[in-house]
């Protein structure tokens, strides 16, 4: 009896052997209805399983819902001895715990290699899961049903209209009930039933940004070149527009191509006809008379094709006057694939209403972007704002010291597992190491080289290899995770075109931190004092009692240490390895000469330039990253040209020599 | 006579006598050449490899070499340097004189090593997927070409994730160029049009990746699926997953497809953000078989560490090595030209199952697997086809359909099968 | 003429005498034509080391007389590599192209030959056809000319803007570097024409010449030693003569020199163009024997490896940047080239793969901070030529003056 209803309900899907259909007797109702299709089901395709699911969601059987779901979430396991379906876990051992789907009885631990784990691809998971929509849309879990309108959104089909507005009224929560609100209308613009209430759903969501509303409306939008041959349109086509050959929408020789298709038309020449003709029709070592060696000039090539055209051996190609005669009658026209004018229209205003929108949005995206970029260039170039704008040091291994700091948080992260206390302690950690590492050097080489800057550019480049080097030597070259604490996960989006990610504004922030910082120390501190002392005249400042000593080692200490928090924040949102210092030194260096040596505001400027420069030139040629930055370089170097001490110059006895 | 010499190898493999050594012209220590970077950019990926020779190798002596010598792995370091990779294979050539070398990774670095090898005849196995269009003598493919990693992968997106609209990312040098072109031309046989496919390239190690993302979810506007096609080399997928992460992107909305990600790749990030995501392989450790739990067992033994993961290119070079190793016993000897010919229809068990055979044109026929990214860096395998030949010449693209490589009847790499000539022998680089 | 000339610089002689010993040395000990003893591969890294002498050479002249630390020499050297290679590509392709074509029923047109040409190169990066910079690939001739015409009008541009606008000292080397990263990244384009990361590869194959590698290899190293003498004679005319006085006295004070009415600018950019050129040439021998070039070798790191080579060998001396170049550079391929014994410690094994670059970063500190003269100097030592003691008092006021420790 049972077997008898199942068969009815799965009829147009009906298993036509015996053997299944047997140990459907035996088996429970909704493992008989998985084994009507078992094949189907432990070997699924998206483009065949559609009807498979349909019939198992509208089998009415309790539990249906349940099985598709452990379906969805791959926890079907199918037995090979005899393809037998269960839901199933990992037991210890290498074994598996099934769990029978129509008793929900546990079975005896099985070994992994008795059953096959079955993953439906996500194509089959979103067919599952729309499948899934009608049961899920009312479910007592909020979850559930947050799954079903997602579903709804990824696979959006005319059928799940009526169930959508059945269960709007009923939904208890009122950030879904919105979402259900607003997906319903989008439901209507694509398959309303009437055309005002269409149009009326349109003009409501008209001032929508989302990503949603324009895949909605630009599909009704969408056109197809379609010719009349004889000039006469079929009557209640929702033409776009019409198009005249040899226009940017369609050449005169496609144009032709489209209307020979439809008219059956002689095709025209193809580029490679006249040597296939040529190469057809060589006898004796000659074409039409003209020796096969002397065939190696177009010219020659031409008289021979005229020469077997003529003879009649090759027919002659379309000329140009009769290709103009046939288009002369034709229309070429740009459909809608709606059908619908009213509807047409009312997608066209909206959307342009909203492009315009969009158009808007995406400048301020952009314009966030480059602020994220230049933030970027600034902190990893304030370090060097110290010790090369402020000192006058050139510090190639600066990139290192961004590097260490960034290994660092990388250390402190295995010892400390949770990722807010690490990055916590990290950055204090990372200020100690590189302060440290900054001392050491200031102390060990560079103190010797202040009047050799040209020397120390060499020597701090033999550090920067040693470095990079012996950190590929301890971490080894792979790339290191530096996780970023949960609460910096995500971004923050205004809409669905503007948003930026939270570990970016995080970035933001530091870098005004340490702008204020830099402008705190330098213009407010005893430090700050004695720093710009030293730079300026060193023999005066020890002569009023400053040890100058004292003061550069402690101030490359402290730019160091600013470039080993630098080098957390950026493996943070970038990568760990050895060589990432290197990405970064030119850029930076270029900041602060862009910007203007000794000041801060300078190099502020600097950053913000490049980094809207690049974002710009990316913007205007999207497909080339590269290009943006090459074409980003080549214009600093004309700018510095015209302006060689930077933005900001300083002027007088400040600007030392 | 072969039955001599497959007695007298066998008995040779038992390491008895040298006078039946005098039979096969071979001298002992067989040196077998590894030239991967060890230093520079490339060693992140390529000192694996070189530990897995040196792995297999060691395995080879434990079961008692090959034709009775001891095998002896010569480590060289081209230091990611692509001149530097010619010089060295010409050093393992001449001065050490290997009899095989495995080595290469990235295509630069093959294209610079190809004139030595055919140069001196040598013999070079590269375990690295690439872009094809290319067919040399003396080098056994034993990574996947376009047709056995991009093609099915695309098939994949196009058939069983519905996807209509492609962007194709990639960093900026020739496999990403090469693959992304035969892609392009692929697509649109299949109807997809000219404006539904996004391209960009990035540098290497590009790490801002916002404007790229957002543009990519820009794409989603009209309507149609949008997948994500990715060539991103190296350490530049970092920035790139983070991103991806960060913009909350779900593999049910916009799936990327990955074709330089592996095991190896993902150690450096957190992949709970990530899963969903699909890379496309001829290997992942999560395949369940035997042999991968043997082969992952030894390497872990030989690391001295459980943590490392094992990947495609090491398959690939577990592979060749055997074939070369059976080849070697099938021919007697270690001479370059009958290797070869011994090599051709060489068959070996893969890792994930089934056989891989080496064709004529020394490509490697294997199946394509896709696996989806797990919350522990691992793939779910959840297709996979019967094994496909690899095409040294992509059927794709106009100029490239026309050619077939066949060493053992055409004896060209470059045939030109409408005017049935060889175009070159010796590759042009 | 000569005979002073020689006279003044005794180490010109020596130097030339001991290259072309060296030459003739190798090419007895070499696979080729000799012995035997010196394998062809170790013969192709001696050809470039001669030509990474001379480029080194550029270099002092450029940095050690003129007191210019360019960060962007192998830009022009690269750029020297890049166009004899366009031609060694073209030509070996149009002949492989020519030969295959010869099967055809109907001979090939010259434009289809250049088609052809075209799908063979740059098949491999997606494309085929030429760009427009390849328009003179065909002839040897006007490449020829280009090797040094290209690296010469680069420098000349970029030295005219930079020195026009008095950019000096550090920010000038920081330009220079700017403009390496530039050119590298423009070349890492597909766009740019020249096969963008891969390169242009296999330039070791000579079109037309059948002979092998091991000939070919002395043939080159004689090309590069040739190179090197003459580029060495050269440099040392250049900087004996009052020319070489007054770029000396731009190292040393350059406003001085200004407010005695030389042009600075002038001197400088000549400086700058004519060791670009020189630079170019070195390049131009260098890739055919490495094989392959391609933009990762413009990249900024190897000019800053190219002064220190000149630093470590000794500035402001000739000879002292070709013993630098030659040193470092053979030193550092025999410690990467895992022939150096590793050294093990019990509890840790020290291998020179790994810890060579340390040593390297380290010695570039060291010799800056004790022995700014570098190995040069040990000639010093060795001709017990001592000066006045000024207590290492600088000979002119301004920091960049030149100090009694950098010897002459």
């Amino acid at each position: 009896m049972i077997r008898c209803l199942t068969a009815f309900a799965l009829a147009a899907l009906l298993c036509l052997t015996i053997a299944p259909a047997l140990q459907a007797q035996e088996n429970g109702p909704l493992q008989a209805a998985l084994q009507e299709n078992a094949a189907q089901i432990a070997k699924p395709s998206r483009r065949t399983i559609g009807p498979v699911i349909d019939a198992l969601a509208d089998s009415g059987l309790d539990g249906m819902q349940q099985v598709l779901e452990i379906w969805e979430a791959r926890n079907l396991w199918q037995r090979k001895e005899d393809g037998l379906f269960f839901e199933g876990k990992k037991g210890p051992d290498r074994t598996i715990i099934l769990t029978d789907l129509d008793s929900g009885a546990e079975l005896a631990p099985v070994p992994s290699d008795a059953v096959k784990n079955l993953k439906p691809n996500s194509g089959v998971r979103g067919l599952i899961a729309s499948a899934l929509v009608r049961f899920q849309l009312l479910d007592p879990n909020i979850a559930r049903r947050s799954d079903a309108l997602e579903a709804i959104g990824r696979n959006p089909d005319p059928s799940q209209l009526t169930p959508l507005r059945a269960s709007i009224d009923d939904e208890p929560d009122p950030a879904l009930k919105a979402q259900k609100r607003r997906l319903e209308r989008l439901l209507t613009i694509a398959y309303g039933d009437d055309d005002a209430e269409r149009v009326a759903a349109i003009e409501e969501m008209s001032g929508d940004l989302g990503v949603d509303v324009r895949a909605t409306l630009n599909p009704l939008l969408a056109t197809t070149l379609r010719v009349a041959p004889e000039g006469k349109v079929a009557p209640n086509t929702n033409i776009a527009y019409t198009v005249k050959p040899g226009s940017e929408d369609i050449s005169i020789a496609e144009a032709y191509d489209m209307l020979a298709k439809a008219k059956e038309l002689p095709p025209r020449a193809a580029p490679g006809d006249i040597l296939a003709a040529l190469n057809d029709n060589i006898v004796d070592g000659s074409v039409a008379g003209i020796p096969v060696g002397d065939l190696n000039n177009d010219a020659t090539r031409n008289r021979a094709y005229a020469a077997l055209i003529e003879s009649g051996t090759v027919r002659p190609a379309v000329t140009e006057a009769q290709i103009s005669e046939a288009l002369d009658g034709a229309v070429f026209y740009a459909q809608y694939a709606e059908n619908s004018p009213v509807v047409t229209d009312a997608a066209q205003k909206a959307l342009s209403r909203i492009e315009t929108k969009v158009g808007f949005n995406t400048s301020l995206d952009l314009g966030l972007d480059a602020l994220s970029l230049a933030s970027i260039y600034f902190l990893a170039a304030i370090g060097l704002a110290i010790t090369f704008g402020v000192m006058g040091v050139i510090n190639m291994a600066h990139g290192e010291f961004i590097m260490m700091g960034a290994y660092t948080g990388y250390v402190v992260q295995q010892v400390i597992p949770n990722h807010t206390i690490s990055i916590l302690v990290a950055i204090p950690l990372a200020f100690a190491v590189t302060f440290g590492a900054g001392v050491a050097m200031e102390r060990l080489v560079i103190r010797w080289l202040y009047n050799r800057p040209l020397e120390t550019l060499l020597a701090t480049f033999g550090i920067s290899i040693a470095l990079q080097q012996l950190a590929k030597n301890i971490f080894g070259t792979q790339a290191r995770p530096l996780t970023a604490p949960g609460w910096l996960d995500g971004a923050w989006a205004m809409n669905d075109v503007v948003s930026i990610s939270y570990i970016r504004i995080a970035i933001f922030v530091l870098a005004l931190i340490f702008l204020a910082f830099f402008l705190f120390l330098m213009k407010r501190t005893r430090l700050g004092l004695e720093t710009r002392a030293v730079t300026q005249n060193p023999r005066m400042a020890a002569s009023m009692g400053i040890n100058p000593g004292r003061v550069n080692m402690l101030t490359f200490g402290l730019g160091s240490g600013i470039a080993g928090i630098a080098g957390v924040a950026i493996g943070l949102y970038a990568k760990v390895t050895s060589e990432m210092g290197s990405d970064y030194i030119v850029q930076s260096f270029m900041t602060v000469v862009v910007g203007g040596v000794g000041n801060i505001w300078g190099t502020l400027l600097g950053a913000t330039m490049i980094g809207t420069l690049q974002k710009g030139i990316e913007w205007l040629n999207p497909s080339n990253t590269l290009a943006a930055q090459t074409y980003m370089i080549v214009f600093i170097i004309i700018f510095i040209q015209f302006r060689p001490r930077g933005i900001i110059a300083l002027k007088g006895r400040a600007a030392g020599d | 006579m072969s039955l001599f010499k497959k007695s007298a190898a066998s008995v040779l493999a038992l390491g008895l006598t040298a006078g039946a050594a005098a039979a096969q012209d071979v001298s002992c220590p067989i040196k077998v050449g590894v030239l991967h970077s060890l230093s520079g950019t490339m060693a992140i990926s390529e000192t694996t490899l070189k530990e897995t020779m040196e792995m297999l190798v060691a395995a080879q002596n434990e079961k008692g070499g090959l034709l009775g010598c001891d095998l002896e792995a010569v480590v060289v370091d081209p230091a990611s340097d692509w001149p530097l990779f010619a010089e060295k294979a010409r050093e393992l050539l001449t001065v050490h004189e290997v009899d095989v070398i495995f080595g290469n990774w990235t295509s630069v670095s093959r294209k610079s090593v190809l004139p030595v090898i055919e140069e001196l005849n040598g013999l070079l196995f590269y375990p690295v997927q690439y872009e094809g269009e290319e067919s040399s003598k003396n080098v056994f493919y034993t990574g996947a070409a376009p047709n056995q990693q991009a093609i099915p992968a695309t098939d994949y997106y196009l058939e069983e994730l519905g996807v209509e609209k492609f962007a194709l990312l990639g960093t900026d040098y020739v496999y990403p160029r090469t693959t992304n072109n035969i892609l392009e031309s692929y697509l649109k046989g299949k109807g997809i049009a000219a404006e539904d496919i996004f391209v960009n390239y990035t540098p290497f190690g590009h790490s801002d990746w916002s404007k790229i993302v957002s543009d990519v979810v820009a794409l989603g506007a009209d309507g149609k699926k949008v997948g994500v096609i990715s060539t991103i080399n190296g350490d530049a997928n970092i920035g790139f997953y983070k991103e991806l992460a960060a913009q909350g992107i779900s593999a049910e909305d916009i799936p990327v497809v990955a074709f330089s990600v592996g095991e190896e790749e993902l150690a450096g990030l957190d992949t709970s953000n990530l899963v969903g995501h699909l890379a496309a392989w001829n290997y992942f450790m999560s395949a369940d078989t035997e042999a991968n739990a043997e082969f992952i067992g030894k390497w872990h033994e030989f690391i001295g560490s459980t943590d490392r993961v094992t990947n495609d290119p090491m398959e690939a070079h577990y592979i060749g090595f055997n074939m070369w190793v059976n080849a070697a016993t099938e021919a007697g000897s270690t001479d370059v030209d009958p290797v070869r010919e011994a090599m051709w229809g060489q068959e070996f068990p893969n890792l994930t199952g089934g056989t891989a055979v080496m064709g004529v044109n020394h490509h490697l026929s294997k199946p394509v697997l896709i696996g989806e990214i797990r919350a522990d860096g691992q793939f779910d395998i959840i297709s996979e086809t019967d094994p496909v030949p690899g095409d040294a010449w992509t059927d794709f693209l106009p100029e490239s359909a026309v050619l077939k490589s066949d060493w053992k009847d055409l004896e060209c790499g470059m045939y030109n099968t409408e005017t049935s000539t060889c175009v070159q022998i010796e590759s042009n680089y | 003429m000569s005979r002073s000339f020689v006279m003044r610089n005794p180490s010109v002689l020596i130097f030339l005498l001991c290259l072309a010993l060296f030459t003739l040395g190798v090419t007895i000990a070499s696979e080729g034509f000799g012995l035997g003893l010196i394998s062809t591969s170790f013969v192709k890294t001696l050809g470039k080391t001669l030509c990474l002498c001379l480029v080194a050479v550029a270099m002092d002249l450029i940095w050690g007389y003129c007191g210019i630390l360019s960060l962007g020499h192998f830009a022009f050297f690269g750029l020297g590599g890049y166009m004899i290679g366009m031609w060694l590509m073209y030509e070996r392709t149009r002949l492989i192209v020519t030969e295959s074509m010869a099967n055809q029923a109907i001979p090939p047109t010259p434009q289809e030959v250049v088609d052809a040409i075209g799908t063979q190169i740059f098949g491999v990066v997606g494309s085929s056809d030429f760009p427009l910079i390849w328009s003179f690939a065909h002839s040897l001739t006007l490449q020829l000319i280009l090797v040094v015409a290209v690296p010469g009008l680069l420098a000349l541009v970029f030295g005219w803007l930079a020195f026009r606008s008095r950019v000096a000292g550090v920010y000038l080397s920081i330009l220079t570097q700017a403009m390496t990263l530039a050119l590298a990244l423009y070349l890492f384009q597909n766009d740019s024409g020249l096969r963008g990361n891969n390169g242009l590869s296999g330039l070791q194959n000579l079109p037309g010449v059948s002979a092998s590698q091991d000939i070919v290899s002395v043939w080159f190293l004689w090309a590069s030693a040739g190179a090197l003498a003459l580029g060495y004679l050269l440099a040392a005319f250049v900087v004996s003569g009052k020319f070489g006085s007054v770029i000396k006295g731009i190292r040393d004070n350059e406003a001085r020199v200004r407010f005695l009415g030389y042009s600075v600018e002038g001197y400088k950019l000549v400086m700058f163009t004519l060791t670009a050129c020189i630079a170019g040439v070195a390049g131009a021998l260098y890739y055919p024997q490495a094989g392959i070039i391609n933009p990762a070798e413009i990249a900024p790191i190897a000019s800053i490896y190219l002064a220190a080579w000149v630093a470590i060998g000794g500035r402001g001396r000739l000879y002292g940047a070709v013993i630098g170049a030659a040193v470092v550079s053979l030193v550092s391929s025999f410690f990467t080239g895992g022939q150096a014994p590793d050294i093990p410690l019990g509890f840790y094994t020290i291998a020179w793969v790994d810890w060579w670059t340390v040593l390297l970063g380290l010695s570039f500190v060291l010799v800056t901070l004790f022995a700014p003269k570098g190995i040069g100097g040990l000639f010093d030592l060795l001709a017990h030529r001592m000066r006045p003691d000024r207590h290492g008092a600088d000979y002119g006021p301004g920091q960049g003056s030149k100090r009694e420790v950098e010897g002459p």
